[in-house]
């Protein structure tokens, strides 16, 4: 990274600006409106988490140098300029009061998508060095190391050599001409290594030709948590690289919702080009394998469960089915949330939150309106998809005092299989 | 007399005129500065269509979200009245369609005038009592800021001038008439250059927020 400026900060928004941006800003009307739609906010009750307000640097730029009537006040000095001080201000309402969650940006009546304004927005904190520790620092071991956990394929190596000796299956590694090469989150590799294993399980039944690239198995992208498009490019790039040197169909997005959204939608338009593979969410596959009879279960869970929608993969990724068709597989007493789908409320710790150890506090605190929703339902367990999500739930439950079992959706599908041994 | 007859044909005539030009040429511009930035082509594979999301999105985010009208019931419902109010009585009352007739050659039939002055009651009614949610609410208060109150003056004050016209109760009836006019000036000269202008781009917004989200395969 060149060192950070407010000149480069401005440099960024200015190529933030286009029309989207430049129609929600002339739109907003102050209702307030997005504020009830911000776990932020309904667990504080602090104004200055409402979604709209955290864009008002970027405001001042599309207002100042955008709109005639902002240049000319401008000219007259009448305009509040962009500010070193000012961005240090927003730094903590930008990154730590918000996960990108999407949420504000279903709700806001002048159709405002806030989100991705603020996804937009960071550009230019980053740009300008304002940028939480946290979030930097796995930034530069994502670009350096690999992994934003500093996570190298030895470790991964590791818990490959511990899955195949539990379980007896072989984990492909650079296998040239593949159907599918399967991406990882560091979370998973360290800490739920079930999710592997239940892949290798899945696959060998439905008869799925896969691998893992030694060069790049990380699908996680701290770039674009943090808001820096070179960054996300390098990282994204190395899978594509990868993924065309092992001549792939498919590159499958793993357990992890940002990473969803770095490979599938941000992840071409970061390269400049389509790629030559299709992404699929590991959803997505489980249930195209189930719709076409190659993925068999037996038994079922009966315990009162829900599914926590992760909003990259559901509300943003539009993976909003497949959870549920493979949930109705396997499980007998599913409910769902009062808000669930694209209006699911965020755990509180996406969009870099969890990586972000100054925001754990406010992070707590807005996992409020998660413990919420689940006391409405008196459910047993707990189901996601997301690896962050999962962590930052458990982390949530252990803080309240709420005992429940938050499970992986792909290891219990893959606990269910039927094992036909020949 | 004769100075206020003088004042209403120089708001009718002149002034109308100007309040028309900056009106008509403030929005242009501002519709084609927000057009004019563009967007870069999207590289990703589309899951689903964007024309037809973003065309429904434009018509249901009329409607509140389910959560969000339970949490905010006040600003929904409050809107809707005022907004629909508003609308009767400028495009629904009989001289205001004979005006826009003169103008613009086009008409369309009216409601009777008692039902416009009975919704207009109810619109000023609830105008100020969104200018008291303002001033109260928490994140509303917090949001406001002078743009948010002059908006709020130049929106009343047609609506009450109208009001106090239609019973003639300002003497003599040229003034008010001459008032009620030159307050629906005043709303039309600030419109380019207030958040007034989201009566023409909530239609680009909506569009954009259902286009990009129809495309990940969501309804937003």
């Amino acid at each position: 990274m060149s060192e950070a400026t407010l000149e480069r900060g401005m440099n960024a928004f200015r190529e933030q600006m286009n029309a989207p941006v430049a129609s929600f800003f002339s739109s907003c009307v102050n209702c307030g409106m997005c504020a009830e739609a911000c776990l932020f906010y309904t667990e504080t009750d602090d104004p200055k988490y409402t979604p709209i307000h955290k864009l008002e640097p970027l405001r001042r730029v599309w207002e100042q140098e955008y709109t005639l009537w902002g240049r000319l006040k401008s000219m007259l000095g009448l305009s509040k300029p962009v500010t070193n001080e000012l961005l240090e201000e927003w730094e903590t309402l930008i990154y730590d009061g918000c996960t990108l969650c999407g949420r504000c940006s279903m709700v806001c009546p002048v159709g405002n998508d806030i989100s991705y304004m603020i996804r937009r927005a960071r550009e230019g904190f980053v740009a300008a060095g304002y940028a939480p520790e946290g979030i930097k620092g796995a930034s530069r071991r994502a670009v350096t190391i690999g992994s934003p956990m500093g996570v190298k394929f030895p470790a991964l190596a590791a818990q490959i050599k511990h899955v195949e000796a539990d379980s007896g299956l072989t984990i492909p590694v650079d296998v040239e001409g593949a159907d599918y090469m399967a991406l990882l989150s560091s979370m998973e590799i360290m800490n739920f290594p079930e999710y592997l294993e239940a892949l290798a399980r899945i696959f060998k039944q439905a008869g799925v030709t896969w691998t893992i690239s030694s060069e790049a198995f990380e699908a996680t992208n701290s770039g674009i948590q943090i808001g820096s498009s070179d960054i996300a490019r390098e990282l994204v790039n190395r899978v594509v690289v990868a993924a065309e040197k092992l001549k792939v169909k498919y590159v499958i997005s793993p357990e992890c919702g940002h990473a969803y959204t770095a490979i599938r939608w941000e992840g071409p338009n970061l390269i400049g080009r389509p790629y030559d593979f299709k992404v699929v969410h590991i959803l997505e596959l489980l249930d195209e394998l189930r719709s076409t009879g190659r993925l068999k279960t037996e038994g079922t869970e009966d315990d009162r469960l829900t599914f926590h929608d992760p909003c990259q993969i559901v509300r943003k990724g539009g993976v909003l089915e497949p959870p549920r068709n493979l949930l109705k597989l396997v499980a007998t007493n599913f409910v769902d949330m009062n808000d669930s789908r694209e209006m699911n409320w965020c755990c509180g710790g996406g969009g870099g939150v969890s990586a972000n150890e100054r925001a754990e506090e406010l992070r707590i605190k807005a996992f409020k309106r998660k413990k919420t929703q689940l006391d409405e339902l008196n459910v047993e367990t707990l189901v996601t998809a997301c690896a962050n999500c999962r962590l930052i739930i458990e982390e949530g439950l252990e803080e309240y005092r709420m005992e429940m079992p938050v499970v992986g959706l792909t290891e219990m599908i893959a606990e269910h299989l039927v094992e036909d041994e020949k | 007399m004769s100075t206020s007859i003088d004042f209403l044909l120089w708001v009718r005539g002149p002034g109308f005129d100007i309040a028309l030009f900056i009106f008509v040429v403030g929005v242009l511009i501002r519709l084609l500065e927000v057009l004019i930035l563009g967007r870069k082509a999207d590289y990703s594979e589309p899951r689903g269509a964007e024309l037809g999301a973003g065309l429904l999105t434009l018509v249901t985010r009329t409607a509140p979200e389910g959560g969000s009208f339970k949490r905010s019931p006040f600003t929904v419902v409050g809107g809707y009245i005022w907004h629909i109010g508003f609308l009767i009585s400028l495009f629904l009352f009989v001289p205001h369609i004979e005006l826009i007739d003169s103008v613009l050659g086009i008409r369309w039939p009216g409601i009777a005038s008692n039902l416009v002055d009975a919704i207009a009651a109810v619109t000023i009614v609830t105008l100020v009592a969104m200018l008291f949610s303002r001033l109260t609410h928490p994140v509303k208060r917090f949001l406001s800021g002078p743009e948010d109150y002059l908006t709020w003056v130049v929106t009343f004050l047609p609506m009450l001038t109208g009001y106090l016209a239609y019973h003639r109760m300002i003497d003599p009836y040229p003034l008010v008439l001459g008032l009620h006019i030159l307050s629906v000036e005043l709303l039309m000269v600030l419109f380019p250059f207030t958040k007034l202008m989201h009566a023409f781009t909530f239609i680009i917004a909506r569009w954009y927020n259902g286009a990009m989200a129809g495309r990940r395969g969501v309804q937003s």
